[in-house]
C-alpha cells in the first residue's frame, strides 16, 4: 500500500457501500466517499488517481453523478504508464459518452497513443476509440487506424478492424479508404482478426455499393473457400463450441455472404453447394449449431432463387418450429415472416403450429406469432383464423388483449367476405376487450353499420344483447348508444330479422334503460355521456309513448358539472319541449356515412382540423348569416368519425350536426327550415338576422351536407339552388366568419364561386368589409372590394388605406373612390390579391388606415386572418 | 450490433454497462431501470429474448446475474446467446469459477475482459485462450509497474524516516 495515499481503498469501500441497510445510508457513504475524492483530486496527487477514478467508476454504475472525475480520466490517459493509461480509457469509456464535449480533448493524447511503442498501450488506444468516438475524431484519426489494420501484432489488427468498423459507421465516406486493407484481413488465418476484417467488410459493403462491388469480385470464392475449411476442419479445441468450430467466424462469413449473394446471381451460383453442406451437416442439437443453421437459412433466403436450397431453409424452420426449446421456436417465427414472402405455401403448412404459438406463455413468443398470423391471413382462411383468434381473446392475459384485438380488427377489416360476419366478428371484439380497442377501430365499424343498411335491425339487436353482458367495455357500449339511439325502433319493433337471429322482445323501455345505464355510470367517460345524450334526444322521437322519461333524463343531465353537457342537456331539453314539431324531423335518421372518406382519413391519420382535402365542401349562397348555424352543424358530415382525437363535445356537436344536416334533405324541404333557423339561433342565442333571409340559407346549407360525396342522395332530395360547383368554400372558412356576423345582403351573382364577405376590421368609428370576386380562369387571383364605412359622427378626411401581404401574396391596390368619408357614409377601394399557394395556403393581410378627423391624424391598424378558405 | 452490455444481479443492482450507441447519462438509468424490470420479472422457461424498443435484448441468468444484450432486429439471436456464454466462460476461467463477489469487488476486471472480447459492439476475438492470454499479460505489466513502485516509494518512506 502507498504509504502517502490516504482515504479508504477501493476494496474498503465497495465493503462499506454494500454494508449500508438502507438507500439513505449508502447516499451518505458515498457522499462522503465523493467528498474525500473531490478533495483528493484537488490535491493533484498522482498517486491516487488511479484509486480515486476506480471508485468513481463503482460509484458511477450505483447510479450517482461523476461528472467531476471526468478531467481526472483525461490525466491519467496523459501520464507515461500502461496501468495508468489502462484505468483512465476504461474510466474515459464508462463515465464518458461520445456527445460530452470533454471528450474532444482526449484526441490529442489517442493519437499520441495510437502511435505509441508500447502495443498495449496502442490496443488501449483503438479500443477505447472504438467504443466511444465521435465523428469528429472518427475523421481526426482514420489515418493512424487505417495504418494501424496492417500492425504486424494480430491482436492490434483485429481491434484496428473493430474500430475502423466504428469509423465507418460514423462517416460512410471514409468507407473507400478501408477497402483495400478490409480485403487483405481476408486473407488471415488468425480466427480473431479474420472475424473481424469479415465484419468490416460486411460494414463497408453495406455503407458504400463500390466496396460491395468490389468485395463481390474480389473476396467470394476465397470467403467460400474459408467457410468450407473451417465447416470441415478437424476437431480444435481452442475454437470448439459444443462440436462446432468456432460459430462466431460461420456466423459472420454466412452473414458476409448474404449481402455478396444477394441481388447477384453469379455470386449466389458459387455459394450454393457451401451452403446446402452447412444447412445439412451442421448438428441442431446444441445452440451453437441452431445460431450457424438460423444465419444459412437467412443467408438462403437472401440471395438469389435457388429453390433446392429453399425447400431446405424451409425444412429446418419446419423443424425450429417444433423444437421444444422456447428460442429456437422464436428465431423460426421470426424467419417465417421472411420466408412467407417467397413460399406462402409452405409457411402455410405451419398455421395450426403457429397458431398455438400465438398462445404460448411467453411474451415473445406470442408477438412473433400474432405478426406472423396476421400475415398468413388471406381469403380462404380468414374465418377460420379470426375464429381462433377471438376464442384466444377470452382467456387471454390482460395485458396481450391490446395486441390482439387490435390485431383481430385489422385482419377482420381487410379479409371480411361479408358486412354481416364483419359486423359478428368485431361485436365479439368489442364484448371482449372493448375497453382496449382504439377509437378508429369503433368509428370504423359505425361507417361500416351505416353503410349496411340491411342489417340494421340485425346490428342493433345483437349490440343490444351484448351490452346486456358485457357493460363494462366502453367502446361496446358507445356503438351500441348510437345503434340504439339510431335504430332503436328497429329493436323494439323486430324490424328486419333475420333468419339465424332468436327471436327477442325489447319494449321501449327496456332500450332506454341501456342508455339511461351509461349516461348515469359514474365510469362512463365524456365521450360515451355525450353519445348518450344525443341518442336521447333521438329516441325521444322514436319512442313518444315514453318520452316523458326521456326528457327526466335529459334534466337530470342540466345539473352535470360538465360544461358541455350541461349546455347540450338545456338544449336538447328545449328540442324536447318547446319544438315539438321540428324534433321528428331534426332527428332524422343519419344520411348513410361515406366509407371511402373515412378510410381516406383514417389512412392519413388525419387531425380533427377543417384544413383538409377530403372535407366535404359546401356551398353557402347567402354569405355570412349562415356562419353561426354551421358553427352549430359542422357541416362535414363525416366529422363523426373525425380522428380519434375529437374531444367530446366536437363528437357531441358532429352527431347533432350531422342528423340536422340530413334532416331536411329527407323529410318534406319546405315545412321546417324557418322555424327550425330560429331554434337553431335560439340555441346559440346569437343576434336575430333576418328570418326570410336565413331560411333559405338553412336549407341549402343543411341540404347540401353530402352534396359532394353523395351526389345521388342530393339529387334526389335537393331543392337548393346551389349547383354543385359552387360549392367549393368548406366549413373551416365558415367556422372564420363567427366573428363577421351581420345581417348581410345576399350574394352577388357571379358565375365562379361564391365566397361570403366578411368584416375585416371594426373599431368604434370605422368598419371595414370585403367582399370576393374571382375572374374566372384565374383562380390565383381574388378581386377583394373593400368598403370602408364611417361608424362616427365626424368626417375623416385624407383617408389612405395601407395593406400588406406575405411573400406568397401578390397586392395590387386600384385608388379608392374617394379620399373623404363622411359621417355614416362609406368609400370602396378595390383589391387585387394573387396568391401563389393557391389551394395550399389562405390569404392574411395586415392593414393600415389613416385619417384626419377634425384635423388630428388617426392611425388604426389591424391584421385580416379571417379571409374565407380557398381564395 | 451490441447496442450495449448489462450485467444485472437479480436483486435489480447494476454490475456492469457498457454501453456501444450513444445514450445519455439520463437515458442510461431509464433503460436500466426499464429493462431491469421486464428482464427480472419474467419466468424461468420463457425464451431469452425480449423485444424492446424495436430491438432486442438477449439475456441469460447465470446463478444470480442477469447478462444481457441489446441488438438490433436482424441481429442473429442465437449467437448473441453464445457471445454471452462465451463471455461468463472466460470471467470463469479468469477468476477460477467466477462468482457475483469477484464482479463487485473486481468489477474493472470484468471490464478489461470484455474491452478484448467486444469493440463498437462487434466480436472480437473467438478464442478465449487468447483473451486469458492477453488480459493476464496486461495484468502482468500492471503488476510489475507497481512493484517497481512500491520499492521506489519504500526507498522513499525510508529516506524520510
Amino acid at each position: 500500500m502507498n504509504p502517502f495515499s490516504s482515504g479508504t481503498r477501493l476494496r474498503d469501500m465497495i465493503r462499506s457501500i454494500r454494508a449500508c441497510k438502507t438507500a439513505a445510508e449508502e447516499r451518505g457513504v458515498v457522499r462522503k466517499e465523493c467528498a474525500d475524492i473531490r478533495a483528493s483530486i484537488n490535491e493533484n496527487d498522482p498517486h491516487d488517481r488511479h484509486r480515486n477514478l476506480a471508485k468513481l467508476m463503482f460509484i458511477h454504475m450505483l447510479g450517482y453523478p461523476t461528472h467531476f472525475g471526468q478531467m481526472e480520466c483525461l490525466k491519467l490517459i496523459a501520464s507515461p504508464g500502461f496501468p495508468e493509461k489502462r484505468i483512465g480509457y476504461l474510466g474515459l469509456m464508462l463515465l464518458l459518452d461520445e456527445r460530452q464535449e470533454v471528450l474532444m480533448l482526449v484526441t490529442n493524447s489517442l493519437k499520441q497513443d495510437l502511435n505509441h511503442t508500447n502495443q498495449y498501450v496502442v490496443g488501449l488506444a483503438l479500443c477505447a476509440l472504438g467504443n466511444i468516438c465521435s465523428a469528429e475524431m472518427a475523421r481526426d484519426l482514420a489515418p493512424e487506424v487505417e495504418r494501424l489494420i496492417q500492425f504486424r501484432d494480430p491482436n492490434i489488427r483485429k481491434k484496428a478492424a473493430l474500430c475502423s468498423t466504428r469509423i465507418v459507421r460514423k462517416v460512410p465516406d471514409l468507407a473507400e479508404n478501408f477497402v483495400n486493407a478490409a480485403s487483405s484481413l481476408l486473407k488471415e488465418k488468425h480466427h480473431g482478426v479474420l472475424i473481424t476484417g469479415v465484419q468490416l467488410c460486411y460494414e463497408l459493403c453495406t455503407i458504400n455499393d463500390e466496396a460491395l462491388e468490389y468485395f463481390r469480385k474480389k473476396c467470394t470464392e476465397g470467403l467460400i473457400k474459408t467457410l468450407r475449411d473451417i465447416t470441415n476442419s478437424a476437431y480444435q479445441p481452442e475454437y470448439d463450441v459444443a462440436g462446432i468450430t468456432d460459430p462466431f467466424l460461420h456466423v459472420r462469413l454466412l452473414k458476409l455472404l448474404r449481402v455478396l449473394g444477394h441481388g447477384d446471381a453469379d455470386a449466389s451460383d458459387l455459394m450454393t453447394d457451401i451452403l446446402a453442406q452447412v444447412a445439412t451437416k451442421t448438428e441442431s442439437n446444441k445452440n451453437a449449431g441452431n445460431a450457424v443453421l438460423y444465419e444459412c437459412v437467412e443467408t438462403i433466403m437472401a440471395i438469389e432463387d435457388t429453390s433446392s436450397l429453399r425447400v431446405l431453409a424451409i425444412n429446418i424452420l419446419g423443424r425450429f418450429l417444433s423444437n421444444r426449446d422456447n428460442n429456437i421456436r422464436y428465431v423460426a417465427l421470426n424467419m417465417l415472416m421472411k420466408a412467407i414472402a417467397f413460399d406462402d405455401q409452405a409457411v402455410q403448412r405451419h398455421r395450426v403450429t403457429i397458431l398455438n404459438c400465438v398462445k404460448d406463455p411467453d411474451a415473445s413468443i406470442r408477438k412473433r406469432a400474432l405478426d406472423l398470423v396476421s400475415l398468413l391471413v388471406n381469403e380462404n382462411n380468414v374465418k377460420q383464423l379470426t375464429e381462433e383468434l377471438i376464442d384466444y381473446l377470452e382467456i387471454s392475459d390482460e395485458d396481450f388483449k391490446e395486441d390482439l384485438s387490435a390485431k383481430i380488427c385489422s385482419i377482420v377489416e381487410k379479409f371480411s367476405p361479408e358486412k354481416i360476419w364483419y359486423i359478428d366478428q368485431m361485436l365479439k371484439v368489442l364484448s371482449e376487450a372493448g375497453k382496449f380497442v382504439k377509437d378508429d377501430v369503433w368509428h370504423a365499424l359505425i361507417v361500416v353499420i351505416s353503410n349496411a343498411s340491411e342489417l340494421h335491425g340485425y346490428t342493433v339487436r345483437a349490440l343490444y344483447k351484448a351490452v346486456l353482458t358485457f357493460s363494462e367495455q366502453e367502446t361496446l357500449v358507445r356503438v351500441a348508444i348510437w345503434c340504439i339511439g339510431e335504430y332503436g325502433d328497429l329493436l323494439v319493433n323486430n324490424v328486419g330479422v333475420l333468419g339465424i337471429e332468436d327471436p327477442i322482445t325489447v319494449t321501449e323501455s327496456d332500450a332506454l334503460d341501456v342508455i339511461e345505464d351509461a349516461i348515469t355510470r359514474h365510469n362512463s367517460d365524456m365521450n360515451t355521456r355525450a353519445m348518450a345524450l344525443v341518442a336521447l334526444l333521438k329516441l325521444s322521437s322514436r319512442f313518444p309513448s315514453i318520452s316523458e322519461r326521456i326528457k327526466d333524463i335529459i334534466v337530470k343531465q342540466k345539473g352535470s358539472l360538465l360544461l358541455e353537457m350541461q349546455q347540450r342537456a338545456i338544449e336538447f331539453n328545449s328540442i324536447v319541449d318547446r319544438h315539438k314539431n321540428i324534433r321528428s324531423s331534426l332527428v332524422e335518421r343519419m344520411p348513410v356515412l361515406d366509407e371511402a372518406t373515412f378510410n381516406v382519413r383514417r389512412a392519413g391519420s388525419l387531425p380533427a382540423s377543417v384544413s383538409t382535402m377530403s372535407k366535404p365542401s359546401v356551398s353557402i349562397p347567402n354569405g355570412v348569416a349562415a356562419a353561426p348555424l354551421v358553427d352549430l352543424l359542422d357541416l362535414g358530415s363525416d366529422d363523426i368519425l373525425a380522428a380519434p382525437s375529437s374531444s367530446g363535445a366536437d363528437f357531441l356537436q358532429d352527431l347533432l350536426g350531422v342528423d340536422l344536416g340530413s334532416s331536411p334533405a329527407q323529410s318534406d324541404a319546405t315545412q321546417a327550415p324557418k322555424a327550425g333557423t330560429d331554434l337553431l339561433l335560439d340555441i346559440l342565442s346569437i343576434g336575430t338576422p333576418s328570418p326570410a333571409q336565413n331560411s333559405t340559407s338553412s336549407i341549402d346549407l343543411l341540404s347540401t351536407t353530402d352534396y359532394n360525396k353523395n351526389p345521388s342522395i342530393a339529387l334526389e332530395t335537393l331543392s337548393s339552388p346551389a349547383p354543385p360547383h359552387k360549392a367549393t368554400t368548406s366549413s373551416a372558412g365558415m367556422f372564420d366568419l363567427l366573428d363577421g356576423l351581420s345581417p348581410s345582403p345576399s350574394p352577388e351573382a357571379t358565375n365562379g364561386p361564391v365566397y361570403p364577405p366578411i368584416v375585416a376590421y371594426e373599431s368604434i368609428s370605422l368598419k371595414i368589409e370585403f367582399s370576393f370576386s374571382k375572374t374566372p380562369g384565374n383562380p390565383q387571383t381574388t378581386n377583394v372590394q373593400a368598403t370602408f364605412i364611417n361608424l362616427s359622427p365626424n368626417t375623416f378626411t385624407d383617408c389612405i388605406f395601407q395593406a400588406a401581404v406575405p411573400k406568397f401574396l401578390q397586392l395590387h391596390l386600384d385608388p379608392a373612390s374617394s379620399n373623404t368619408l363622411p359621417a355614416s357614409g362609406n368609400i370602396t377601394q378595390n383589391l387585387r390579391v394573387t396568391n401563389s399557394q393557391h389551394g395550399k395556403k389562405s390569404l392574411v393581410m395586415r392593414m393600415r388606415i389613416g385619417y384626419k378627423v377634425n384635423g388630428k391624424d388617426v392611425l388604426e391598424e389591424g391584421q385580416i386572418n379571417n379571409f374565407p378558405r380557398g381564395l | 450490433m451490441i447496442h450495449f452490455v448489462l450485467l444485472v444481479s437479480r436483486q435489480g443492482k447494476v454490475r456492469l454497462t457498457k454501453w456501444y450507441s450513444p445514450y445519455t447519462q439520463k437515458e442510461r438509468s431509464k433503460v436500466i431501470r426499464e429493462l431491469s424490470g421486464v428482464i427480472l420479472n419474467r419466468g424461468p422457461k420463457l425464451c431469452n429474448f425480449v423485444e424492446w424498443r424495436g430491438y432486442k435484448v438477449v439475456y441469460k441468468r447465470y446463478a444470480s446475474l442477469y447478462f444481457c444484450m441489446c441488438i438490433d432486429q436482424e441481429d442473429n439471436e442465437l449467437e448473441v446467446l453464445e457471445i454471452i456464454h462465451h463471455y461468463v466462460e472466460i470471467l470463469d476461467r479468469y477468476f477460477g469459477s467466477v462468482c457475483e463477489l469477484d464482479l463487485i469487488f473486481h468489477f474493472h476486471k470484468a471490464y478489461y475482459i470484455l474491452d478484448e472480447l467486444l469493440i463498437a459492439g462487434e466480436l472480437q476475438e473467438s478464442s478465449k485462450k487468447t483473451i486469458a492470454r492477453i488480459v493476464s499479460a496486461h495484468d502482468q505489466v500492471v503488476e510489475a509497474a507497481k512493484e517497481e513502485a512500491g520499492s521506489i516509494s519504500n526507498i522513499i518512506a525510508q529516506a524520510t524516516k
